[in-house]
């Protein structure tokens, strides 16, 4: 059962150690050390009765991965002598393989682990309906309480849909407003200035926040400044379908100010020493009222513009105008000179 | 390469396997007396005849046929929501590619070729429905729901087939009167489609929601599909 084969193993092990290279001694070691090899061999010849094939086929793919090794290490330490042109070749493109291999693979597994991680964000957006039906209501009433620190929720779930819920009016205000933007899309414009503003005013006052040395994490700062856009959805909703001037400053002022005022409220009882407070909440009810000015003003002024263009009497266009007037007067010239000749 | 014999169920099996770390496993060794075998109960359940059908030498007219069919029946289960877990079970996403394929194309309408442009544009029409589907999914994810991601996904790229066919009644519409009847036509049809949608997908995906907060993940969809319902509104060509 074994005689064949272990001659054929040792055929195959002699053709590999004549052609190995010094890089290949352990490996060499390792075959021929023992009576390992001699076990393998006896395990070959149940697998099929062309041993010899197999050794040598086992060989080839070992003499292969060992290449892979050795030149790796080798790439490092002696390039010049061990590779020749092709095998530099060879090497650059595998290196480029790789590499391309390696930074999909990081990839993949990134976002594989994003949704792997998908658990640690669950704690934020352990609510219920009538909760968030409360905070939001809560959100446009603001509580005169500064001595004692004032709730925070740490969720996330309203923000977010607040969020996802003013871009869908941006997007609206955008398109009635009839808005073009080169380079980019109206989504994308839209997803970019509301997420911006949530996420990096809420950095931003964080920030000021840690240097005013007020209580409060990131998770709270986000859930009240995106609770905080409840009164800006309201506002916009309204006021890019019926277009009046008052009635946008009577909102501006009553339900955008009212839920600053809560935000500012809660951060001044969070906040110890006068300065601070007014550092804070100035910096926070600016931001937060001039963004609803923005963001009104930006995609409402183009619809008044096109009103005033659709309102004035048809006027042909100035091209049209400026071609006509030469062929006009040379009618007159003409006539002029006909009656001249005459 | 190691091999093996394995008596499985009364039959020898030649067990067969590889392993690149074949210097490692020299090593161990196996003395010849102990022969190589066990006992391994496999678990033979009652066999489906999907797995036993095979579809190697079958025309590929039927491969195509087979995959179409199934993307036609699940069209028919959105037409006519009742709670079925057939569009659940074996999810696909090639419905829901067409649809918005479709979609993007019909409202893309004479933007193509005009200078100006106006109307929704392809790419934002393609964003908008896999952007909304992703998050309405991470959304249902966060809140508890026990749904794979892609049986969400195709649930509700499915279920914006009554919109298209809303788009398609629409186009229709503003081709015989573009007036204020038409507008009020299209109005209605626009809303019903869009009822027609919301109430599918909720009937499809409120099972594998913790019951006290369907009205959390409903408001996702709801505003899916109330923007993409807007879009083919106010779509003029």
């Amino acid at each position: 059962m074994s005689g064949p084969g272990a001659a054929a193993g040792a055929g195959g092990t002699r053709s590999g150690a004549a052609t190995a290279t010094a890089e290949w001694g352990a490996f060499e070691d390792n075959m021929q050390g023992g009576g390992s090899a001699v076990i393998d061999m006896e395990n070959m010849d149940d697998t099929s009765g062309s041993s010899f094939e197999d050794m040598g086929e086992m060989h080839q793919r070992m003499k292969e991965e060992e290449e892979v090794d050795a030149e790796a290490a080798a790439a490092d330490e002696e390039d010049g002598e061990f590779l020749g042109m092709k095998g530099f070749k060879g090497q650059l493109s595998r290196q480029v393989a790789d590499q391309m291999w390696q930074a999909g693979k990081r990839q993949a597994s990134k976002a594989f682990n994003l949704y792997a991680n998908i658990d640690i964000l669950r704690p934020y957006f352990d609510v219920e309906p009538n909760q968030v039906r409360n905070r939001l209501l809560e959100s446009m009433i603001p509580v005169r309480m500064i001595n004692f620190p004032q709730k925070i929720a740490g969720e996330l779930y309203g923000p977010l849909m607040l969020v996802f819920t003013l871009v869908a009016i941006l997007l609206h205000g955008m398109k009635t407003s009839d808005t073009i933007i080169r380079e980019g899309t109206l989504m994308g414009t839209a997803i970019g200035t509301c997420f911006g503003y949530w996420i990096g005013v809420s950095s931003f006052i964080y920030f000021l926040a840690y240097l005013c040395n007020s209580q409060i994490t990131m998770v709270q700062m986000l859930s009240l400044l995106g609770y905080g856009l409840f009164g800006h959805c309201i506002t916009l909703f309204v006021t890019y379908n019926i277009h009046l001037h008052s009635l946008f400053y009577i909102f501006w002022v009553g339900i955008g100010g009212l839920s600053t005022l809560r935000m500012v409220a809660v951060l001044v009882s969070r906040t110890v020493g006068h300065t601070q407070r007014l550092i804070l909440c100035g910096a926070l009810a600016t931001l937060h009222m001039l963004f609803l000015l923005y963001l009104h003003f930006a995609y409402h002024k183009v619809v008044e513009g096109i009103l005033d263009t659709l309102e004035r009497p048809n006027i042909p266009p100035f091209q049209r105008v400026a071609r006509d007037i030469p062929a006009i007067s040379s009618a007159v010239m003409n006539i002029t000179t006909k009656a001249v000749a005459a | 390469r190691i091999s093996g014999f394995f008596t499985l169920s009364g039959r020898a099996v030649r067990v067969k396997y590889s392993t690149p770390a074949f210097a490692g496993l020299a090593d161990v060794s196996i003395s010849e007396d102990i022969p190589v075998e066990g006992e391994i109960t496999v678990p033979v359940g009652p066999n489906s005849p999907d797995e036993d059908y095979s579809t190697l030498d079958e025309p590929v007219k039927e491969t195509v046929m087979r995959d179409l069919k199934a993307v036609g029946k699940k069209f028919v289960h959105v037409m006519y929501p009742k709670k079925s877990s057939a569009l659940l079970r074996d999810w696909d996403l090639w419905g829901p590619l067409i649809l918005c394929v479709l979609l993007a194309l019909m409202l893309q309408g004479g933007a193509a070729d005009s200078t100006e442009d106006r109307g929704p544009q392809f790419a934002e029409v393609f964003v908008i429905i896999w952007f909304g589907a992703v998050v309405i999914t991470l959304n249902s994810k966060l809140l508890g729901g026990t749904i794979s991601f892609f049986q969400s996904l195709c649930v509700l790229g499915y279920c914006i087939l009554p919109l298209t066919v809303a788009l398609l009644v629409c186009r229709l519409i503003l081709i015989a009167n573009s007036g204020t009847a038409g507008f009020v036509v299209r109005l209605l049809v626009v809303v019903a489609m869009f009822g027609w949608s919301t109430l599918a997908s909720t009937a499809f995906l409120a099972d594998s929601q913790p019951p006290n907060r369907k009205a959390l993940v409903v408001y996702p969809i709801f505003l899916f599909y109330f923007v993409i319902s807007w879009m083919i509104l106010t779509f003029t060509p």
